[in-house]
């Protein structure tokens, strides 16, 4: 009797709550509902002159209107609307109206009759125009609404003859985004007559201003967005249109022809001047090449763009575009690149060009040449070669697509990609770069090829380099020739660029594994051994032999008669760098070292499953025994935690996962030693000191949590419920610390407050979830929760301790795929110890070079510290241009970081390290309330905070003081 | 009948000399002032007692325009304004302002002082006819004179050229002078908008020639250089100051900062230094990298290319020189390929076109033994490159130029007779344009048909839209108005308004016929048949029955009256507008057929 008593009580004191929310929000309402428009009314009416109600209105718009009064508002408009004689205010009106009707939450229909009802009094065009922009903004607003759309569309109609271009394109405008669909639609709606929407807008097609035939265009363009299904009659019309004065026309109709062609490709057109019929995509595909020789680059760059997407092109059109038909004097010329095959395929090396080497061959027959061919000749040559390295990119873009889809191309492709290394736009440069790297599965370079290539490598521009060192790791290279060059020049770039080290490493790592048999007979030259000789032992610590040594162990690999030719000491320096550079050296099954070959088998697969048995039993054994005594689970735990660190060390695949357990039961394990605290038994006032213990678990419970949370990628809902959780009985802990170890009730009073306000918080966000936190802490908080809102803090404190000593161990769900973000810095490394001077008070630029892993948005969260030794700390951002993504998952960072400081006596080393910032904003799911606006963001929500990810770097400089 | 004239004096069938006279709309116009390279007697310089024999040149020119500032194209200018005599403009831009006199000078010192000819144009000469010059800007429209006006277009080619159009009323010529169409390092491609001339005079150096990809020339130019530095080579460049000389500096420059080496790069003083002075100012006219990135650092500020000096010559190590002049007859370059030819570790790379005779020929021709003055010789160990950079549009730019233009016929000039014959029939057969190639002294009299502008009022323009409905660029439409030729301008306003400004009462032209029908019946009845006639033919015509007994077609009034002698027939007085005339005559010959039997009245 007295529990149900109890629950009585409870419930009218909810009831007593939800009223007091309720009266807020309805004198919030009538507050500002009248307010708005009736001010405005006045305003407007105490106008004397236009301009001054222009003023008004101009103010009236910087605020937003709620959806309620939106109605209101527009009524007062357009009463002005009728009485205005200014056409600049009726301008503005007529453009709010526009604005206002987009206002989330406002059906704009009502409007939609007035609007229709002004515009027909209208006479100033450029009212009429502004109009017909609001007509479209309802329009939109409202899909569903056939009748309206039909409505709107026969206005459109109707003004179509108007005199001014701007009326006509705001009607084409409209027709494109609301014109019908589907004709069988259109039949139901009577009364209206059908109209064919594509016909009225193509009629526009030749309208006496470039302005609206651009428009007319767009407008068909946005029907085809829509999922109109354009005529096939229209190509035509487009076509006539590429011949047109104004570049934003041909531009445009660009476009168009492109997008016919992609609904139409096989459909048959005639060619003129002939009897001969082609495919439509090839002709199309004809005509948008010819206008990669248009006079207006903008033009050119949409053209060029536009190729790259036209798979479907017959492979005889597509390879016309690489081919320029050379003659000197009318006779038949070979291309540069064509000589160079030859040369290639006669066995000879280039011997230097002879005077006349390029002479003419044959003679020309005058009739067959063909100056400007209506076909794809020559298109990308000429857009390769363009004046504007926008053209040049958007071509290098458009053969890297067509080369994807087709091998033969390709391989055509490759003699043009290849000069395009030689770009004067680094841009280009590295675009082609990039783009060769794309399509290097569908080719082989040829010796000549790969050494203009190679010849890339000198550049000193790093991000270069660094793309051709990812371009050379994926090539294919057919001879031993092109390997022995391939190394040469490497070396030489190691040489020249020392940093490039790891780098040029990686890519002797990949060029040795894919091509075993051409570095076998290269071996002995390589490692300088000699029949009969012993040669001298080479420099263990010279990069350049190590990168050597990288490119035969990974071709040994695959290639076992390859170690029979090592020398000893070869082997020697095989155990060393396997151990140093475990990630550039594979296991080799050397003769007479049994270890390797056991220890390390190449087939990894049947050895990952055991140990994700063993993560999955040691995290099962953990839950399953919650409700030992303490000291079982603390062992448990503490043991468990440290088999998860290992394994996590030794299964990189498995890091992430057990690193992130790891972190979940370490904040568990440091929960329960929080609460054996022999401070919860003894009066509060004696044990100030062992409370700190608590505290300090509190706070780094708090820490762990943030890191679970931010530090890892492919964290789902499913485990942000579970931390955000963790982090709750954190916060009750900190709470009842504070409790026990302050006196005086007032500062406990926010306190509380706060945390039921964060419970509060937890329940709106993770409402869905709710149902697996059965028997858990919150849960049992929930069911408190009227009473807890009710009782001093005292009492709450008492609940919050039984509750939490109470409260089970959640199961954490493991994600599919998680990671963990990490950072290394390779740059600087930290071993210098010659200082960097500077005179104080100037700054000093630090290079910083760092490979980011699982980062996610980096450019938005990784900051760079810098920790001087006064203990002053530096955060800096990095510019979003710093990062470069190499590959998924990975990210590079290359910065400059300015140091400064007064003067030092001596030298002294900060540190410098990366850090993820994180803003806990971002994870949590928007509620619609938080949205609206309608609470203020309350404390909880947006904590901020930075989680250290990299191992510091220390850097020994030394600012010293400034000469007079 | 009007017609535009062009006499070549130069550059007729012929790479040299060029010198345009062209008569368009009344007014002469003289395009490039030339001299020939191959001649040193009078044919170097144009004939210009063709133009007048007696009498001044000013009087008969209207202006003179130099595209760009080749000898070839400018270097008879002193001697026909100041020799001949002629006081009216030149007109060129502003960089071909800025180099053409050194040129000049350079020209004078070498025809003067080396050659020791006589009776040449001076200095004070040269400084007295740029004095004449006006400068244009590109894409400035400049009013010659009231009816003349002239338009620079970007053409490449070399610093400051130009295409020019010139333009008459409503008739236009557009001269290219030389240009390039593939952009290079240094400047960006020749460029027209969709004028419409009706005579496009092009160049046509290279009419027969498609060319490579100008990539793979520039590559291999490069990786000969670089290969030859690497073995520690020396490379001897010999060039021509201007031009193609800074389009290789650039192209050296760049791979040389790209690549980071070390190995420095010399430039022949003098005449170069001060040309490279001018290319530094005028960035506008270079390509869109160097303008674009000029901010940061000027690219004609050469960091690795420093003035050669004479003792550098036999310093050991690799270098590149560029050195003057191209064909390795004389001066510097020659000397300094006398110091180097020995060595097999050096290379000569040889720009441009060698003229026969001279040792570039030689050695280009595979000569390895060369007889130097003084009977010594000179064996050539280092290795011969030849790398052509030509600045020219080929057969494929010169169409392109035509297409994007779209001229109404074209005039090739400054080519070989012979490859013009090619280009032509293919412009003739591609683009359906007459074409024609004149010799030097022959005249293309084109006989134009210029359109006479007619201003309309906006009232007439804007009642006769609104008849049409739907809009048609290319459709010609009737329309209604009154022409009014008044000090020689045309203006075509509505008759209302026509009547008004000539201060004339408006009369009415009214035509009246009777018909006679035979009707035995009254004038009403006749006139109600005749009315339910019409009306029943006449579908789309607003037919009406006035109480007053007549019926009006539109506008047109018929009245049916008792015939005064025969009562059995009625006569129908027919009477309409001049402006309805179309209406009335075939209301007329409607009932001159009858009437139908009348279904009622006759039973």
């Amino acid at each position: 009797m007295a529990a149900h008593l109890k629950k009585r009580v409870y419930e009218e004191f909810t009831k007593v709550v939800q009223q007091q929310q309720e009266e807020i929000a309805t004198k919030k309402l009538r507050l500002t509902k009248p307010s708005k428009s009736a001010a405005l009314h006045i305003d407007l009416c105490k106008a004397t002159s236009p301009a001054d109600a222009l003023q008004y209105l101009l103010q009236f718009a910087r605020k937003p209107v709620e959806a309620e009064s939106v109605e209101g508002v527009v009524r007062i408009l357009l009463e002005h609307y009728y009485k205005e004689n200014d056409p600049s205010v009726r301008l503005k009106i007529a453009s709010l109206l526009g604005l206002l009707s987009k206002t989330a939450g406002f059906s704009p229909d009502c409007i939609m009759d007035d609007a229709i009802n002004i515009l027909q009094n209208e006479k100033s065009h450029q009212v009429l125009a502004q109009l017909l922009d609001t007509l479209l903004a309802i329009g939109t607003k409202l899909p569903e609404n056939q009748s309206i759309q039909m409505r709107l569309v026969d206005v459109a109609c109707k003004h179509l003859t108007d005199t001014s271009h701007g009326v006509r394109n705001k009607c084409l405008q409209l027709l494109g985004n609301l014109g019908s669909l589907e004709k069988s639609v259109t039949k139901d709606t009577e009364g209206l007559a059908v109209r064919d929407v594509q016909k009225i807008i193509g009629d526009y097609f030749s309208d006496q201003d470039p302005r609206v035939r651009t428009a007319a265009i767009k407008a068909m363009l946005q029907l085809h967005e829509r999922g109109l299904k354009l005529h096939q009659t229209i190509y035509n019309q487009a076509c006539k249109l590429l011949s047109d004065d104004y570049e934003q026309v041909r531009s445009a109709a660009v476009q168009l022809i492109w997008v016919v062609s992609q609904l139409y490709p096989e459909s048959i057109v005639p060619i003129p001047s002939s009897n001969e019929e082609i495919r439509l995509v090839d002709d199309a595909f004809g005509k948008i090449c010819h206008m990669v020789s248009d006079g207006s680059w903008v033009v050119r760059v949409q053209a060029a763009k536009l190729l790259g997407s036209m798979e479907q092109v017959s492979s005889h059109f597509l390879e016309q575009t690489l081919d320029k038909k050379l003659m000197s004097d009318l006779r038949r010329k070979r291309t540069a690149h064509e000589r160079a095959k030859e040369l290639y395929s006669s066995g000879e090396f280039s011997s230097g060009r002879k005077w006349g080497d390029d002479a003419p061959k044959e003679e020309i027959d005058t009739g067959a040449v063909n100056l400007i061919e209506s076909g794809a000749c020559g298109a990308f040559v000429h857009g390769l070669e363009d004046e504007m390295y926008e053209v040049r990119i958007a071509a290098v873009e458009a053969l890297c697509m067509l080369a994807q889809s087709s091998p033969s191309f390709a391989e055509k492709c490759l003699d043009f990609l290849v000069d395009m290394f030689n770009d004067e736009i680094e841009e280009v440069r590295l675009q082609s770069i990039h783009t060769m790297r794309k399509i290097s599965n569908n080719i082989t370079l040829r010796e000549d090829q790969l050494d203009t290539v190679l010849a890339v490598l000198e550049d000193s521009s790093r991000d270069i380099r660094e793309a051709l060192h990812e371009l050379l790791c994926c090539t294919n290279v057919s001879t031993k020739e092109g390997i022995h060059l391939a190394l040469v020049e490497l070396l030489k770039n190691l040489t020249k660029y020392p940093t490039d080290r790891d780098s040029i490493w990686k890519c002797l790592k990949f060029l040795g594994s894919r091509h075993p048999t051409l570095v076998l007979p290269l071996v002995p030259e390589l490692l300088s051994t000699h029949p009969y000789f012993d040669t001298a032992e080479p420099d263990m610590d010279d990069p350049a032999y190590i990168a050597v040594l990288v490119l035969i162990f990974n071709a040994a690999k695959t290639c076992p008669t390859m170690p029979a030719l090592f020398s000893d000491h070869t082997f020697r320096h095989y155990a060393y760098l396997r151990d140093s550079l475990s990630h550039l050296v594979p296991a080799l099954r050397l003769p007479g070292r049994k270890l390797v070959s056991s220890a390390v088998s190449p087939n990894i697969m049947p050895h990952e499953d055991p140990s994700h048995q063993f993560l999955q039993q040691s995290l099962e054994r953990v839950y399953s025994l919650q409700h030992l005594d303490p000291q079982g689970t603390q062992e448990l735990l503490e043991f468990t935690i440290r088999d998860l660190q290992r394994l996590g060390e030794l299964q990189s695949e498995l890091a992430g996962v057990a690193d992130f357990s790891a972190t979940y039961l370490r904040c568990q394990l440091l929960l329960i030693k929080a609460l054996q605290e022999k401070l919860w038994n003894v009066a509060a006032p004696l044990y100030v000191k062992q409370s700190d213990l608590a505290s300090a678990a509190a706070k780094q419970i708090m820490e762990e949590t943030y890191k679970m949370e931010f530090m890892y990628s492919g964290v789902e809902n499913k485990q942000v419920v579970i931390i955000h959780h963790m982090r709750l009985q954190a916060k009750a802990l900190q709470l009842i610390v504070t409790a026990r170890t302050t006196r005086g009730v007032d500062p406990l009073f926010g306190m509380c407050e706060k945390f039921l306000q964060e419970v509060d918080f937890f329940q709106r966000c993770f409402i869905a979830d709710l149902p697996h936190l059965q028997d858990s802490f919150v849960d049992k908080l929930l069911d408190l929760m009227p009473r807890l809102m009710t009782s001093k803090p005292a009492e709450v404190v008492k609940i919050l301790q039984t509750m939490l000593r109470q409260s089970t161990f959640l199961h954490l769900p493991l994600p599919e795929q998680i990671h963990k973000a990490s950072a290394t810095i390779i740059e600087p490394a930290g071993e210098s110890d010659n200082p960097l001077r500077f005179t104080s008070g100037l700054v000093v630029a630090l290079d910083v070079d760092a490979t980011l892993e699982h980062v996610q948005d980096p450019q938005n969260t990784v900051k760079v510290q810098v920790l001087y030794p006064d203990g002053q700390a530096q955060m800096i951002h990095p510019k979003p241009a710093d990062f470069r993504n190499p590959g998924p998952g990975r990210h590079r960072l290359i910065t400059q970081v300015y140091l400064s400081h007064s003067a030092w006596t001596e030298p002294c080393q900060v540190e410098v390290r990366l850090l993820l910032a994180y803003n806990s904003n971002s994870r949590i799911p928007k509620s619609p309330w938080i949205e609206a606006g309608e609470i203020p963001s309350q404390v909880e929500t947006s904590i901020e905070g930075t989680i250290p990810f990299s191992k510091s770097v220390k850097v020994y400089i030394m600012p010293k003081p400034a000469r007079r | 009948m009007p017609e535009i004239r062009v006499t070549p004096l130069g550059a007729g069938q012929d790479v040299g000399r060029s010198c345009i006279l062209v008569s368009i709309g009344g007014k002469n116009v003289m395009l490039d002032c030339g001299m020939h390279m191959g001649f040193n007697d009078d044919r170097r310089f144009p004939d210009f007692s063709y133009i007048t024999r007696n009498g001044r040149l000013t009087d008969f020119l209207d202006c003179v325009i130099i595209s760009h500032f080749h000898l070839d194209h400018c270097g008879a200018l002193p001697y026909f304004s100041e020799m001949v005599g002629y006081d009216g403009p030149i007109y060129m831009t502003h960089p071909t302002q800025a180099i053409c006199p050194i040129l000049l000078e350079d020209y004078r010192k070498i025809a003067v002082d080396k050659k020791g000819e006589a009776n040449f144009f001076t200095s004070q000469m040269i400084k007295d006819c740029m004095k004449k010059v006006v400068a244009v800007h590109l894409h400035q429209t400049v009013q010659v004179d009231e009816e003349l006006q002239i338009k620079a277009y970007y053409a490449g080619h070399v610093l400051g050229a130009a295409m020019f159009q010139i333009k008459v009323g409503s008739e236009s010529v557009v001269y290219t002078g030389d240009y390039n169409m593939t952009p290079d390092r240094h400047l960006g491609a020749a460029w027209i908008d969709k004028c419409r001339p009706t005579l496009l005079i092009t160049e046509s150096t290279y009419a027969t020639t498609i060319r490579d990809s100008k990539r793979c020339r520039e590559r291999d130019f490069l990786k000969k250089v670089h290969e030859t530095v690497e073995r520690g080579g020396k490379v001897l460049i010999p060039v021509f100051a201007l031009g193609r000389a800074q389009e290789l500096c650039i192209l050296l420059e760049t791979f040389w900062e790209r690549m980071n080496l070390k190995a420095p790069i010399y430039f022949s003083t003098g005449l170069t230094e001060k040309a490279n002075h001018y290319y530094k100012l005028f960035i506008t006219w270079t390509n869109q990298k160097i303008r674009k990135t000029f901010v940061q650092r000027n690219m004609f500020e050469f960091k690795h290319i420093k003035a050669f000096d004479r003792a550098f010559a036999d310093n050991p190590g690799p270098m590149v020189v560029f050195a003057t002049p191209g064909m390795l007859h004389a001066g510097q370059s020659l000397q300094i390929f006398r110091k180097w030819a020995g060595n097999e570790k050096n290379m000569v790379i040889m720009p441009g076109y060698c003229v026969q005779g001279t040792v570039g020929h030689k050695i280009l021709s595979g000569q390895r033994k060369l007889e130097m003055e003084g009977r010594q010789v000179l064996e050539v160990r280092m290795q011969v490159e030849y790398m052509s950079f030509s600045a020219h549009a080929d057969a494929k730019g010169i169409m392109q130029l035509v297409g994007q233009a779209e001229p109404e016929s074209v005039l090739l000039v400054h080519g070989e007779a012979k490859k013009m014959e090619f280009l032509k029939q293919k412009i003739e057969q591609e683009f359906r344009v007459s074409c024609y190639m004149p010799a030097n002294g022959e005249t293309v009299t084109l006989p134009t048909s210029p359109s006479i502008p007619v201003g309309i009022s906006l009232g007439l323009l804007k009642r006769e839209m609104a008849q049409g409905l739907l809009p048609d660029a290319k459709k010609p439409r009737l329309l209604h108005g009154t022409l009014i030729m008044k000090d020689s301008n045309f203006r075509l306003v509505s008759s209302e308004q026509a009547l008004k400004e000539l201060g004339l009462a408006e009369h009415q032209l009214r035509f009246t016929c009777r018909v006679h029908l035979h009707d035995t019946r009254k004038e009403q009845e006749t006139a109600v048949r005749v009315y339910s006639h019409l009306k029943g033919l006449l579908k789309d015509h607003c037919v009406q029955h006035l109480p007053d007994g007549s019926v009006t077609v539109e506008s047109i009034l018929i009245q049916a009256a008792a015939h005064s002698e025969d009562p059995g027939t009625k006569v129908l007085l027919v009477s309409w507008t001049y402006q309805d005339e179309e209406l009335g005559s075939y209301l007329t010959s409607l009932l001159k057929k009858g009437l139908p039997p009348a279904p009622s009245g006759g039973s």
